[in-house]
């Protein structure tokens, strides 16, 4: 893979040594991280990301409320759904829309779509491999092909289930402000639900597959964030909630988080009381257990492992424990499918400020609108998962190459480091690409 | 059998990722190209060598830094068909949008130190550049699209192309017309079809992401949805939306903005 490292010819007893990867596989986009190392410390390391800028946030201003669904979804092929929910619970805020049940169940329900589809791509074809040793999915299919082949079936499952509501699972079209622009007829709601009630075996094989690959003993201390609410698993509506006891809604979300440049990356960093902080699946899990229905929570019991969990490497497991759970809560809210009398409420724009969130694949996703009275879009403000997750990222790589050992060769480490960056799924098209390992040590 | 495999490279400049999907997502299907092609570099996928000669290059995004550009020309010199998939690859994808803006003046606003930010004025698709074998439009493209080329190309005869209207599509699958019975500014009429007339489907509109159909009759379309009851800016802003970069659709679209602003 790439370039070959380079090494130098020991030099007094020190070495020195530069890796470039330029291109890092399997994670959704292109960065790069430079290393650099001194007297067996870690000198400098930096995750550093060269997004092409797309600036949507300017793209947004002037454009109606009506088209932000289908210009925001276009940030993400992956997580089109979290775009458009957080971008329409935003606006909804701000014209004080409130949609009614229906349409909340069956956004949970698309979500649950984008979920299983996200993380059966993110678990098989991108994570999977480091752990048994392949340089990808179909090398890996050759000699495990029940299992590329059950997670391929249930990728399928998640594309189809988006499909229901969305007409086609990159980019859908069927979110809109208030509501859907359909609803699904009786009969295909119901035979999704079979097929999701068909699949429950597979991802309960799913979860203790992934709970018995072999990972690092990689414990570290950080703060969890992600949406939380009283009785729900946090997908498509909530409150945001720390492990440190922050509970706050998503209008404050500026007030506790900011967001900073740093030189060598194109996406903007996120703190939380000046500090780095994890969202995504583990975080989920960690700070909303005990929301998961009885029989979800024994599937979690049986992985022994102990959770909450501080092992970055225990991603792929709330991976699979979330895959589980989403389609087992997209069958239940389609069971009892009825056609409502409309797809959507009716929607005025009205000046104002709006605030939504939802639990993207990988991550917390927060969106801030201006709008004026006509619902055209004054400013928008978008803070994707990856930006947040990037200084934990860093921090992680930190501390688990100190724990791994600075003194493995150069490939040993660049796929260590590879790993880390995986268990966090990052997706640098939201936040975007070029992963370059340089290791220097000097 | 043959002995080799004809060699396949996926390649991606500034995009979403969501064009690649549709090999992805192709489930079982994914196995199969893999069994009929060598995939040299698809660094989503796994592989990573992307200055591996190869027999077809699907290339998703647009050309959008300086170093897309000296990319681009390498990809076309080691390959023997060169492939666009989707909107980014093939008009410059919805961040052309900021081909009709001040780039700076945006990454300034964006940025706190825009210094560090490299980007080329313009969001291009890759025929700007470099010979393009093929162009797949849509936004994103779908797995019937780039299996329907890849067999093709295989075979040795020349992909289909579709170039009909979506209004075709729209009949053929019996939907609704929603310009006529809803009154909805539908860009059916001048966009490609390829989705499967997906929006209507859905009792909505088009929205153009497929971009132009062969012949397409803007100044009519832009007079109807006037009629409609859309200004001139609305008008501007249905053509200037993920394929504003196609011609069509940008003269058409800064056209009625003219009208808005004048």
């Amino acid at each position: 893979m790439a370039e070959e490292p380079k090494s130098a010819a020991p030099e007094r007893g020190e070495r020195t040594v530069q890796i470039h990867v330029p291109v890092l596989a399997r994670v959704e986009g292109e960065g790069a991280l430079h290393l650099r190392i001194r007297g067996g410390q870690i000198e400098e390391l930096s995750l550093q990301i060269y997004e092409p800028p797309r600036l949507f946030e300017k793209f947004l201003e002037g454009r109606s409320y009506e088209e932000v669904p289908d210009m925001v979804a276009r940030i993400c092929g992956i997580c089109p759904v979290a775009y458009q929910i957080s971008a329409v619970n935003a606006l909804e805020d701000a014209f004080g829309v409130e949609p009614g049940p229906w349409v909340q169940a069956m956004r949970r329900v698309l979500y649950c779509g984008e979920w299983i589809q996200s993380h059966c791509l993110h678990i098989h074809l991108l994570a999977a491999p480091d752990f048994l040793g392949y340089e990808s999915v179909i090398a890996m299919a050759r000699d495990h092909p029940q299992v590329v082949r059950r997670g391929l079936a249930l990728q399928a499952l998640g594309n189809d289930l988006m499909r229901l509501l969305g007409a086609r699972s990159v980019h859908p079209i069927g979110v809109k402000v208030g509501g859907f622009h359909h609803a699904p007829h009786p009969a295909e709601a119901q035979a999704m639900a079979e097929r999701l009630h068909a699949a429950l075996a597979d991802t309960q094989a799913l979860v203790r597959w992934c709970a018995s690959l072999a990972v690092p003993e990689d414990w570290q201390d950080f703060v969890s964030v992600a949406m939380g609410d009283a009785q729900q698993y946090p997908i498509e509506r909530g409150r945001i909630i720390a492990g440190d006891g922050l509970a706050i809604d998503p209008a404050q979300y500026e007030q506790h988080f900011t967001e900073e440049q740093v030189a060598h990356s194109t996406a903007l960093y996120s703190r939380y009381r000046g500090r780095a902080y994890l969202v995504g699946p583990l975080a989920r899990l960690n700070l909303n257990r005990d929301r998961l229905a009885a029989p979800v929570q024994q599937l979690l019991a049986q992985t022994a492992l102990a959770w909450p969990s501080r092992n970055m490497f225990h991603s792929i497991v709330a991976r699979a424990i979330e895959v589980h759970f989403a389609v087992a809560e997209a069958a239940r809210l389609l069971q009892d499918y009825t056609l409502p009398s409309a797809p959507a409420v009716a929607v005025t724009p009205r000046a104002g400020v709006g605030y939504g969130c939802s639990e993207a694949p990988r991550g917390l996703l927060w969106h801030r609108y201006r709008v004026d009275g006509d619902g055209r879009i004054v400013e928008a403000r978008i803070v994707p998962p990856t930006s947040q997750n990037q200084a934990r990222i860093e921090e992680d790589l930190r501390l688990s190459l100190q724990a791994f050992g600075l003194d493995h060769d150069d490939e040993q480490l660049r796929l260590h480091c590879e790993k880390v960056i995986r268990n966090y799924d990052p997706c640098i098209s939201c936040a975007t690409h070029f992963l370059r390992l340089g290791v220097q040590r000097e | 059998m043959a002995a080799t495999k004809p060699r396949v490279a996926v390649h991606k400049f500034s995009s979403c990722d969501g064009c690649q999907l549709a090999f992805l997502n192709l489930g079982d299907a994914l196995l199969q190209v893999a069994e009929l092609v060598e995939l040299a570099h698809f660094a989503e996928a796994g592989p990573v060598d992307p200055d591996a000669p190869v027999d077809i290059a699907f290339v998703e995004g647009s050309v959008s830094t300086p170093e897309d550009l000296e990319r681009i020309a390498r990809v076309r010199a080691n390959s023997r068909f060169l492939v666009t998939i989707g909107a980014c690859a093939t008009a410059g994808g919805v961040q052309a949008l900021r081909n009709l803006a001040n780039t700076a003046e945006w990454v300034a606003a964006i940025y706190a130190k825009p210094d560090h930010i490299r980007l080329l004025e313009h969001s291009t698709p890759i025929a700007s550049h470099v010979k393009v074998d093929l162009e797949l439009w849509g936004c994103p493209v779908n797995a019937r699209q780039i299996i329907g080329a890849l067999r093709a190309l295989l075979f040795g005869v020349t992909p289909a192309e579709e170039r009909d209207k979506v209004c075709l599509e729209c009949k053929r699958r019996q939907s609704v017309c929603v310009v006529v019975t809803k009154g909805l500014a539908c860009m059916g009429p001048v966009t490609r079809t390829g989705c499967g007339a997906l929006c209507p489907s859905f009792g909505r509109d088009c929205y153009a992401c497929y971009g132009p159909a062969e012949n397409p009759n803007t100044a009519a379309l832009a007079r109807r949805f006037e009629g409609l009851g859309l200004s001139p800016a609305a008008v501007g802003r249905r053509f200037l939306f993920i394929n504003s970069g196609a011609p069509a659709f940008r003269d058409q679209g800064l056209g009625a903005s003219g009208k808005a602003n004048g």
